[in-house]
């Protein structure tokens, strides 16, 4: 009875964790997911049907025979005649198991072609590069000044077919939307590439599978899927330098932020600050989260992990940034405005 | 067939007792301990040892979970969790599973089992075990100073490198692998030499119990894959200490090469690791279905295809790297492959009880729960075989289940099980089954509440080796249960340890042969006097006890005023020829005191190497030194001497 009602709470625990972005259970976003969630299921079946049958056939054969006496039966002689039919069991078992591993085998191939073999007329190239602890995702485009780099959220989409280019500028990450497709290591000294393609729009859920240092577990980011027109419209956005200042607040922020810290390591293209050790922050106030998506983007978050990142994220490369309350107030408006 | 009545080595006469006693007896008090070479001495000290490190192991485990319990919980901080499960994976494989399930179990039960008085190359034993200790111990003292290796058990490139890990953490890493590998090499070879050359005459290779035969595919195994291991530990190493660039892709390096060398021993090892379950399995299905085992061909076959069939299939740990597809389709079917010889074990194991005469006695409970633990965790392997799946729930918790299921199910389980079944032979008492259900019920349940768990939180997206995760993500109530079933995994190991030492005082006296088995360790008494065999046995079947003759002959002419041993040829283990088995010495220890400065010193100067060299060649030199009176009776029996 306990046990029924823990399994019926476990079962209600699994399944409301079902709908989720960041899941490869009956949540997928393309067909990759799909057609990979389709073999689990088939192998889950094919593997609870042998459990069952082994187990049974264990319980089974030590019930059949068993002798309740406290000493030590005699042995069983030898014997050729009585095992005869053991044997025809054990060849028979043997080769259900072949066959079946043959099936997992051919169909597990067949999946994985039809997964990697996306056919890709005019895609969509982006790059992925892992930092420790930060994404860098890049849109490359002949004309050098028109290449998109951005940090934490990339955007795709709906519809066509995405070739991610991936590498890794220090230790080994690993590129995994479960939504969408399974993992990719990005490596250091290595580029490799690979296809898919988001057919439902909505926001996603990354996360660093490789383990990459103190940061590992906080090393998340965001795949927004949306129509073409509005993929071009917001790429368009991005390709813009950030814009003047308007008011004395944010003059006096982006004083602060150039003639501080954060010049050291963050582009603010349009202005001097121009070094690629952190991310991009030409358009922060665009993107939804902070921090590998760890935080939202909200005013008290973005003054809480400049004055302190250690406390939010204990071993994390960004230093913290002891401001005056107006210095960083103005320096919080001025990232705010660059939309 | 009467068992028990005639006993195959009759009990010896008190002055015989004591005559092999004065040859055989280890030496005793406090500087004996350093000198000790009876394998029955080193095999419990390499238990006894390993199974501290599991339950430490377990310690950082529970500790883990506790972290993990609620969603960003400042328990521990990603330092110390870094720290924690790096230590908990590398104390569990390289300073428990291997150790005892190979070293210990292997070096206590291979002598009895093939009937001779000590193992091969005692010497070179009692030296396996030291080092072994004081790689453990070079471990955890980095550990306790809060410096301990920080990255994971497998310490990829260029994590691990040091631009990214400046310090020596990860140096204690790199060099307890060495430590401990050096010290399987030497197991390896005494387990194999022991094997081959010194099985009781009748016991030809068609007659070896299938312990034996796991132990010798295992040695071989050992020799194969451990030196991978070193190799990429010890290029780490270098690159770390000496400036070398061989995973440095700045200069050239390969971040790949690192993980090609550590799979091809990792996974071989996750065979090392399981194959003594099989054996433990097989020895007490055979005993408690009362019958010889079904298909001993078949199981014989198995067991070696699995020892080559394991170093195919390395790969499957890297699917995620992107490697050509038919390169992995070829890893993916190597890896189906080696479910055919698993299975057929399983096969034979459950006919050999289907026509058997079945005891469920305690011992059979752990086999049942390996049954069921162990499948799981093969069924979901399965799952993980095949790419397209692989690539979606590799580094989740969905892996974290499933080598729990197969590396808890697949030994230890079996090792519990054996500790039920052995632990009579080593201390003479039988332990407490009351307390033993206790002890499995709580771990059994509380296991797959944690891990079973973890299936469910893999597929949900939670990736390994992270200190903490989002509220939004919804993991908290997998995670707090998960975190419980923990806790009551190390109530039932609790349990255990009560139970031996409880057992050890106030146990059933178990006698030599309390569960009427049939292999010749239950021949002797138990504890194993140091001489093992009064009257060295002969064998007439596989289960040497069962089969024996009314009237089954001993061995005689064996010196018995000097360590004299028989050695048998390797097919038909017809008597060969006798050699002299050491004496007790304390050079293997001066010897490891020496290799582990040598090993200590090179992570902190390389130039160092040169001197602390010497010391290493004077004591082995000494370790071979001849001595007087041992030359001088040689020469006696001598029969060309001039």
């Amino acid at each position: 009875m306990r046990i029924a009602r823990a399994a019926a709470y476990a079962t209600l625990l699994i399944a409301a964790g079902c709908q989720s972005n960041h899941s490869m259970l009956r949540s997928s976003a393309s067909r990759q997911a799909a057609n990979i969630e389709w073999l689990y299921w088939f192998i889950f079946w094919i593997s609870l049907v042998v459990f069952v049958l082994v187990i049974s056939f264990f319980a089974r054969g030590s019930a059949r025979s068993q002798v309740d006496d406290e000493e030590m039966a005699p042995v069983l002689p030898q014997d050729e005649e009585r095992d005869r039919g053991a044997k025809a069991g054990v060849a028979v078992a043997i080769g259900i198991t072949v066959v079946t591993l043959f099936v997992v085998l051919a169909l597990s191939v067949v999946t994985g072609k039809t997964t990697a073999g996306l056919t890709s007329q005019n895609p969509i190239t982006i790059q992925v590069i892992g930092h420790q602890w930060w994404w860098e995702f890049r849109y490359p485009n002949p004309q050098a000044d028109l290449t998109v780099s951005t940090a934490n959220e990339v955007h795709l989409p709906v519809g066509k077919p995405i070739v991610v280019l991936t590498t890794s500028r220090d230790v080994i990450h690993s590129f995994w939307l479960p939504n969408v497709d399974g993992k990719r290591d990005l490596l250091p000294g290595y580029q490799s590439a690979f296809t898919f393609q988001v057919d439902k729009p909505g926001i996603y859920h990354g996360q660093c599978a490789e383990f990459c240092g103190e940061q590992h577990a906080h090393m998340g980011f965001e795949m927004v899927a949306e129509p073409m027109d509005e993929f071009q419209q917001w790429l368009q956005q991005q390709r813009k330098s950030a814009t003047d200042p308007q008011d004395i607040t944010t003059v006096r922020g982006r004083e602060v932020f150039l003639t501080h810290a954060c010049v050291l390591c963050h582009t603010v293209r349009g202005t001097d600050a121009g070094s690629k050790v952190g991310p991009d922050l030409t358009h922060l106030a665009s993107r939804r989260m902070l921090a590998a998506a760890t935080l939202s983007n909200a005013p008290g978050s973005l003054a809480g992990w400049i004055t302190d990142p250690q406390r939010l994220k204990p071993g994390a490369r960004m230093p913290a940034n002891p401001l005056q309350p107006d210095d960083l107030q103005a320096l919080v408006t001025y990232l705010r405005s660059l939309q | 067939m009467a068992i028990g009545e005639v006993p195959v080595v009759p009990p010896p006469s008190a002055m015989r007792h004591a005559r092999l006693l004065s040859t055989w007896g280890e030496p005793p008090g406090f500087f004996g301990w350093f000198k000790k070479v009876h394998h029955t001495s080193i095999g419990t000290r390499f238990i006894v040892t390993a199974f501290i490190f599991f339950v430490l192991g377990g310690i950082l485990a529970v500790l883990m979970r506790l972290q993990l319990a609620r969603p960003e919980n400042r328990f521990l901080g990603p330092d110390k969790y870094n720290q924690f499960f790096t230590v908990h994976g590398s104390t569990m494989i390289f300073l428990f599973a291997v150790p005892l399930m190979f070293q210990g179990f292997g070096t206590y039960l291979v002598p009895l089992i093939v009937g001779a008085r000590n193992i091969a190359f005692p010497r070179l034993a009692a030296f396996s075990y030291y080092i072994y200790l004081f790689g453990c111990l070079f471990f955890w003292v980095g550990l306790l100073l809060n410096i301990g290796a920080d990255r994971g058990w497998f310490a990829y490139v260029t994590l691990s490198g040091p631009d990214y890990s400046p310090g020596k953490r990860v140096d204690f890493w790199a060099q307890m692998i060495t430590f401990t590998e050096t010290s399987a090499l030497a197991t390896a070879v005494c387990l194999a030499a022991t094997i081959l050359r010194h099985r009781a005459p009748g016991m030809s290779l068609n007659r070896m119990p299938m312990i034996l035969w796991e132990k010798l595919v295992l040695s071989f195994m050992v020799i194969f894959a451990m030196p991978a291991v070193m190799l990429s530990s010890s290029m780490l190493l270098l690159d770390r200490t000496v400036g070398t660039q061989f995973f440095n892709p700045a200069e050239g390096g390969d971040v790949l090469l690192y993980q090609h060398l550590f799979w091809f021993f990792g996974h071989p090892d996750v065979y090392i690791i399981f194959l003594p379950g099989t054996a433990i399995v097989t020895t007490l299905v055979t005993c408690f279905a009362r019958r010889h085992i079904f298909g001993y061909a078949a199981l014989v076959i198995s067991t070696i295809s699995v020892g080559f069939i394991g170093f195919g299939v390395w790969v499957h740990h890297m699917f995620a790297t992107g490697l050509p597809q038919l390169g992995e389709s070829f890893f993916t079917a190597a890896t189906l492959m080696i479910v055919v010889p698993t299975a057929v074990q399983f096969f034979c194991w459950i006919a050999t009880l289907w026509n058997g005469r079945v005891q469920f006695k305690f011992p059979m409970w752990w086999v049942a729960g390996f049954f069921f633990v162990f499948m799981i965790g093969g069924l979901s392997g399965l799952m993980l075989a095949s790419v397209p799946v692989d690539t979606q729930v590799h580094d989740t918790f969905f892996v974290v289940a499933h080598f729990h299921y197969v590396l808890i199910g697949g030994a230890v389980f079996p090792m519990f099980g054996a500790l039920y079944f052995w632990i009579p032979k080593m201390t003479g008492r039988m332990m407490n089954d009351h307390l033993g259900k206790w002890n499995f019920w709580l771990f059994f349940i509380g296991f797959n509440l944690t891990f079973f768990t973890m299936h469910f939180l893999g597929l949900r997206g939670m990736t390994r080796r992270v200190y903490t995760y989002l509220p939004e993500m919804n993991w908290g109530a997998l995670n707090l249960l998960a975190s419980a079933g923990g806790l009551l995994m190390a109530a039932g190991v609790l349990v255990f340890i009560v139970n031996f030492f409880w057992s050890r005082n106030n146990g059933r006296t178990a006698g030599a042969d309390p569960w009427r088995a049939g292999s010749l360790e239950w021949a002797v008494p138990s504890p194993p006097p140091h001489y093992n065999f009064a009257e060295l046995p002969t064998v007439n079947g596989r289960e040497a006890l069962w089969d024996a003759a009314p009237r089954q002959p001993v061995v005689i002419g064996v010196r018995e005023d000097m360590r004299e041993t028989l050695v048998t040829d390797t097919l038909d283990a017809d008597p060969d020829h006798k050699m002299d088995s050491p004496e007790p010495s304390v050079w293997p220890f001066w010897t490891a005191v020496a290799v582990s400065v040598l090993f200590i010193g090179s992570v902190f100067s390389a130039k160092s190497v040169e001197y602390t060299s010497i010391p290493v060649a004077i004591t082995i030199i000494a370790w071979y030194w001849p001595r007087w009176g041992e030359s001088q009776r040689r020469k006696a029996t001598e029969i060309w001497s001039e």
